[in-house]
């Protein structure tokens, strides 16, 4: 019976701290979803719950022009943030496309063949890519500054993309290396016997094989990019603002409302939290690429 | 090949003197001369040439944006280099080095990065117990692995507005109020330096713990049943499993997560720029947010860029014996 009663705490134990961790996760987005409802007085009290404590309004979401009986009216704010937003989609997906297309590629070639050159082989080339990873961006990004000064391509998103895939680079080279060891060879060899070249066996056998390592390093390479500040914040100042930057620029601003603050922040935030309950299995799968060795 | 590499040459030093509006075409150049290389590459080397292919581009472009700006940050550190002065760089030395050297913020930035680094140590504690948890007979396993890894997928920026600015908000913050109710009489979490440093580790952890627990937890999978059910029947406490076996077991998954999070600590650079924009009195810095302060308050690209150089030195020289050291480690713990 005691037996029975520890056991019954123990889980009682476990469940609680599971709950109030969850608790933990999940109340700052509560929070900022709920606040950008809130009217001033609201805020100021603490109130909560929706209805049991105050009356939701849509004053946020009608600040940055988003609300129901505004999304059809002229308005400056909402088209400053759609800018922004396809701005980071654009240099997102931009740049996980671009890292992916050449993580893939290396990834490939590193697992399959054997390279020489000078005194690199295989391992230090793996090496030098995954090194980059270690690379702050601040060592980069003064350097970087003055090279795109140059080059015209301070505040243009070619200009980001390309900082952006070598920043993820790595990732995406390090999740592929994972997916490709784990697809037998045997059978890029029945492929080479029936009169495929190097680059049929990898396009037709291959890839469809690496779908779901592929979608996992686009993903991870998405969720980085997409939430960039550092580097946006210096390179871009009016053409290729992502979203992050704007949203800093408005903490920054004093006299802005809460309401506004918490519904730009939501709406910065929904995207990858869609895409974090939708395709949860293979950010995990991201993740933990190479972990269990 | 060798005449396009002339070419590109030729091109690039013409570029100079023929007096370009920018140095664009050199970068049309260089796509050009890696298009060029990439088919010689082909005709020249055949199938050894199209295996080359797969590598090329990912190396050609790494070198590109990597390489030519460090070479030109090198030359950058040592000048006096200032984007707001109307002058141009200008060499000056190791001024910048000894300016660095004496400079107290900057060290004070140093030391702060150790306390964010130890800061990692508690994270992967609390990450360690909570996927031990997961890994338990639990129901809704899937639903909790998903709120856990949803702190991870968001903005660094978003997340210090909402935590930051707002849940730890001094007057009106729901946290702020639950400490008030076990009383501290006033809870103000940017104001001290000390305090002010465990908030932002805390924000830090938030965002990054998620990362830990799911590697972790990936680790606790791999590890079969039979092992603890063995420990069991041999009489091992729940304690001693856990340390003589589980532990042991995680150690190459742990040295992958910490070492994977010291990294990206070694970055911490946005949520301090957007809390507490280093303050109180430099206490929050880490030395990107310091560098970042720098640039965008006094635009100092050349003193910026001599201590970006000096960090990237020691991040190297660091990690390095970081590996050494777990290797050693590793490798003694497996010989036990």
């Amino acid at each position: 019976m005691n037996g029975r009663l520890n056991h019954f705490l123990g889980k009682l134990l476990v469940y609680s701290i599971l709950a109030g961790w969850s608790f933990i996760c999940l109340f700052p987005i509560y929070w900022t979803f709920t606040t950008s409802f809130k009217k001033n007085k609201d805020i100021v009290q603490g109130h909560l719950i929706p209805w049991l404590d105050f009356t939701p309004d849509w004053i946020g979401w009608r600040s940055i022009g988003l609300s129901p009986d505004r999304i059809g009216v002229v308005s400056t704010v909402r088209d400053e943030f759609l800018l922004r937003f396809e701005n980071s989609v654009i240099v997102s997906t931009g740049s996980a496309g671009l890292a992916l297309v050449l993580g893939t590629l290396a990834a490939y070639g590193l697992v399959r063949f054997q390279y020489r050159f000078l005194f690199y082989r295989n391992d230090e080339i793996s090496f030098f890519f995954l090194s980059q990873l270690i690379l702050p961006p601040v060592a980069l990004a003064l350097p970087i500054l003055a090279f795109y000064n140059g080059l015209a391509l301070l505040d243009t998103k070619a200009g980001l993309i390309i900082i952006y895939a070598l920043s993820v680079l790595p990732i995406v080279l390090w999740v592929m290396r994972d997916q490709f060891a784990s697809i037998p060879i045997e059978l890029e060899h029945a492929a080479m016997v029936d009169g495929c070249s190097i680059w049929g066996v990898f396009v037709r056998i291959v890839l469809p094989l690496a779908g779901p390592g592929m979608v996992a390093a686009f993903i991870l390479a998405l969720i980085l990019c997409w939430n960039e500040y550092f580097i946006a914040a210096l390179l871009t100042s009016t053409n290729a603002k992502t979203l992050p930057v704007m949203v800093a620029s408005q903490v920054s601003t004093s006299g802005i409302g809460w309401w506004t603050m918490a519904a730009l922040s939501f709406a910065s935030i929904l995207p990858l939290v869609l895409v974090g309950l939708l395709l949860e299995r293979f950010i995990v799968k991201g993740l933990t690429a190479g972990a269990g060795k | 090949m060798a005449a396009t590499l002339a070419i590109q040459l030729l091109y690039s030093f013409g570029a100079l003197p023929l007096g370009f509006a920018t140095w664009r075409p050199v970068l049309y150049a260089y796509v050009a001369w890696s298009l060029c290389l990439g088919v010689s590459q082909v005709l020249i080397y055949g199938e050894v040439g199209e295996r080359a292919l797969f590598v090329l581009p990912a190396v050609l472009f790494t070198v590109a944006v990597v390489i030519f700006p460090t070479i030109f940050a090198i030359f950058m550190a040592f000048t006096d280099w200032n984007l707001s002065s109307t002058t141009g760089p200008r060499f000056n030395g190791l001024a910048n080095f000894y300016q660095m050297v004496g400079d107290p913020y900057f060290w004070n930035a140093f030391g702060n990065m150790g306390f964010y680094l130890a800061a990692v140590a508690v994270e992967y504690a609390l990450a360690f117990g909570l996927a031990l948890l997961l890994n338990a007979e639990i129901r809704g396993r899937k639903f909790f692995r998903i709120v856990f890894l949803l702190p991870f997928m968001l903005s660094p920026v978003a997340v210090s507005w909402m935590i930051g600015k707002s849940i730890m908000d001094f007057r009106v913050g729901p946290l702020t109020h639950l400490l008030r109710i076990f009383g501290w009489e006033n809870p103000s979490f940017f104001t001290s330096p000390w305090i002010a440093r465990f908030s932002v580790a805390a924000l830090d952890a938030w965002l990054w713990t998620p990362f830990v627990i799911i590697l972790l937890l990936a680790g606790l999978q791999a590890i079969p049943k039979e092992l603890k059910e063995a420990s069991a029947i041999d009489g091992a406490t729940e304690w001693q499993s856990f340390w003589y076996v589980t532990f042991p077991l995680m150690l190459p998954v742990s040295l992958t997560a910490i070492l994977v999070r010291i990294i990206f600590q070694l970055k911490l650079a946005d949520i301090v720029i957007n809390t507490t924009y280093g303050g109180p009195g430099g206490a929050t810095d880490t030395i990107s947010s310091f560098i970042f302060r720098e640039y965008k308050d006094r635009s100092n690209v050349g003193y910026g860029t001599m201590m970006a150089m000096f960090y990237l030195i020691c991040i190297v020289i660091f990690l390095t014996l970081f590996l050494k050291a777990t290797n050693r480690f590793s490798k003694r713990a497996r010989g036990i």
